[in-house]
């Protein structure tokens, strides 16, 4: 399995966001679908080592993610965050800051196809860009990272179905010309199951099933 | 009193007109600022008065130790008055003791050390409490920016750990930004000084009857010194306080909402 949780229990302002939270990530493309405030992003967040929480285990590939590196893990396992948040400057200086940071050389053009980006994109000001445009250059920034694992939080959610459906095209393509496993946060089922082949469904804080997307979305 | 000036307490007491005046104006726009102008009126003159006391008792002994009492103290009211601006930043009171005290050794440090000032009561009173004041007010500023960095930028900053950036990596714009709000007015006022205002040190002297040079000489000593001092502070006080807006796993304390 990719990751396992086992017993997680995480609180924030005194509410139990995940409380008692068990499921299993197999390789590939996976989702967490479930309603808004359910607690999938926080899984998410979890993943990385971004947050830790308060009871219960987090295993990536068999290890505890407590055990490893936060910032190496967080380089293999990336999460590309709902909102766009990149750093001032160009798409181009974010894609560098991304690979200084894994210590990769940067194939720019390559990137930016990848996140379906023209390459003559790499110039552009992030200020100017639109919010499917700064999602695109997000993915392309992770991707400098060469991660074997991408966590993409409601990568649609702010978009309109044009570019919705443009993104989902880029997410599947990615599975199936890179060596990369992603987990989806969706609140969106039919998009969990356009895109993903494994699901958990995740409510009130707890996982409420999970499985393979044909299985589990029939029950 | 100074061959130059003499001021008696009538003087000074006729001086309160033109806080009556700015009372008045207050009063008439509902501004609602005559009690605080008020608290300061009586504060300063209290709290003045008393030094001028302590400090001629400084004087006359002559004694470095009490100096170094005396600085100490300021560094310690100083802290608490810049804590009370950087309320949205976690455990600043150590940061700010540390940046102080860091910016007033420095630069009394230094102008002991290159002969500007002799070691005596008479000039690390007054410089020191001027240093001391300007690093206040510098690290204020910036801790205080650098909360409203925080609150407003905790995204990017998240977005940025999530890289594998390390903590200083995802917060080095904004300690930038709160460096910048820290020492920016005082940069400011250092390159309007003689154009649009005459810095108080300069006014001093040359109303106790110096010489114009001496006192531009003396003044730019200052404002340099000043410059310094607010640049240190800002820079430890921001330096040392981002730490605590993380743990030691390289996560925000308080993430932003999902």
């Amino acid at each position: 399995m990719l990751f396992e949780l086992e017993g997680v229990v995480l609180a924030r302002g005194g509410r139990r966001v995940l409380d008692g939270f068990d499921c299993r990530i197999r390789a590939g493309v996976s989702a967490l679908v479930g309603p808004s405030g359910s607690g999938k992003s926080t899984v998410l967040r979890l993943l990385d080592r971004l947050s830790d929480p308060d009871a219960g285990t987090v295993r990536y590939r068999g290890t505890d993610v407590r055990l490893r590196d936060p910032l190496e893990l967080r380089r293999e396992v990336c999460l590309v965050p709902q909102l766009p948040a990149l750093l001032a400057g160009t798409i181009a200086d974010n894609i560098a800051f991304a690979a200084d940071l894994a210590e990769r050389q940067p194939d720019h053009d390559a990137l930016l196809g990848h996140a379906g980006l023209d390459p003559a994109y790499g110039g552009r000001d992030v200020s100017q860009l639109s919010v499917g445009e700064k999602q695109r250059a997000m993915l392309a920034r992770a991707l400098a990272l060469e991660p074997r694992v991408l966590l993409l939080d409601e990568p649609t959610s702010a978009l309109d179905p044009g570019a919705r459906s443009a993104i989902e095209a880029t997410i599947a393509r990615l599975a199936d010309e890179l060596d990369v496993s992603i987990v989806l946060v969706t609140h969106d089922l039919e998009q969990a199951r356009r895109l993903a082949a494994w699901i958990v469904r995740v409510e009130a804080g707890r996982a409420a099933g999970e499985g393979e997307a044909e299985e589990l979305l029939l029950t | 009193m100074t061959p130059g000036i003499d001021v008696t307490l009538g003087e000074v007491a006729a001086s309160l007109t033109l806080v009556a005046i700015a009372i008045a104006i207050s009063r008439w726009s509902s501004a609602e600022l005559e009690g605080e102008m008020g608290i300061a009126v009586l504060r300063s003159f209290v709290q003045l008065t008393a030094i001028g006391y302590v400090i001629q008792l400084i004087f006359d002994d002559g004694s470095l130790w009490l100096v170094a009492a005396l600085l100490a103290t300021s560094i310690g009211f100083g802290t608490l008055t810049a804590r009370s601006r950087a309320h949205k930043v976690p455990r600043p009171t150590l940061p700010l003791l540390i940046a102080l005290t860091a910016a007033a050794a420095t630069t009394i440090g230094l102008v002991l050390v290159l002969g500007i000032f002799e070691a005596s009561a008479r000039y690390l009173v007054p410089v020191g409490g001027m240093v001391i004041g300007n690093a206040m007010t510098a690290s204020a500023v910036a801790l205080n920016r650098l909360g409203d960095e925080f609150a407003q930028g905790a995204g990017e900053i998240e977005a940025t750990l999530a890289l594998g950036a390390t903590a200083r990596q995802a917060a080095l714009p904004h300690l930038r930004r709160s460096l910048r709000s820290g020492t920016i007015a005082l940069i400011d006022s250092t390159k309007t000084t003689g154009l649009i205002f005459f810095p108080g040190t300069m006014v001093g002297m040359l109303l106790a009857g110096a010489d114009p040079v001496d006192a531009v000489r003396l003044q730019l000593i200052l404002l340099w010194v000043l410059l310094g001092a607010a640049a240190i502070s800002a820079l430890v006080s921001t330096a040392l306080a981002y730490r605590g807006f993380f743990t030691d796993a390289q996560q925000l304390r308080d993430p932003p909402p999902p």
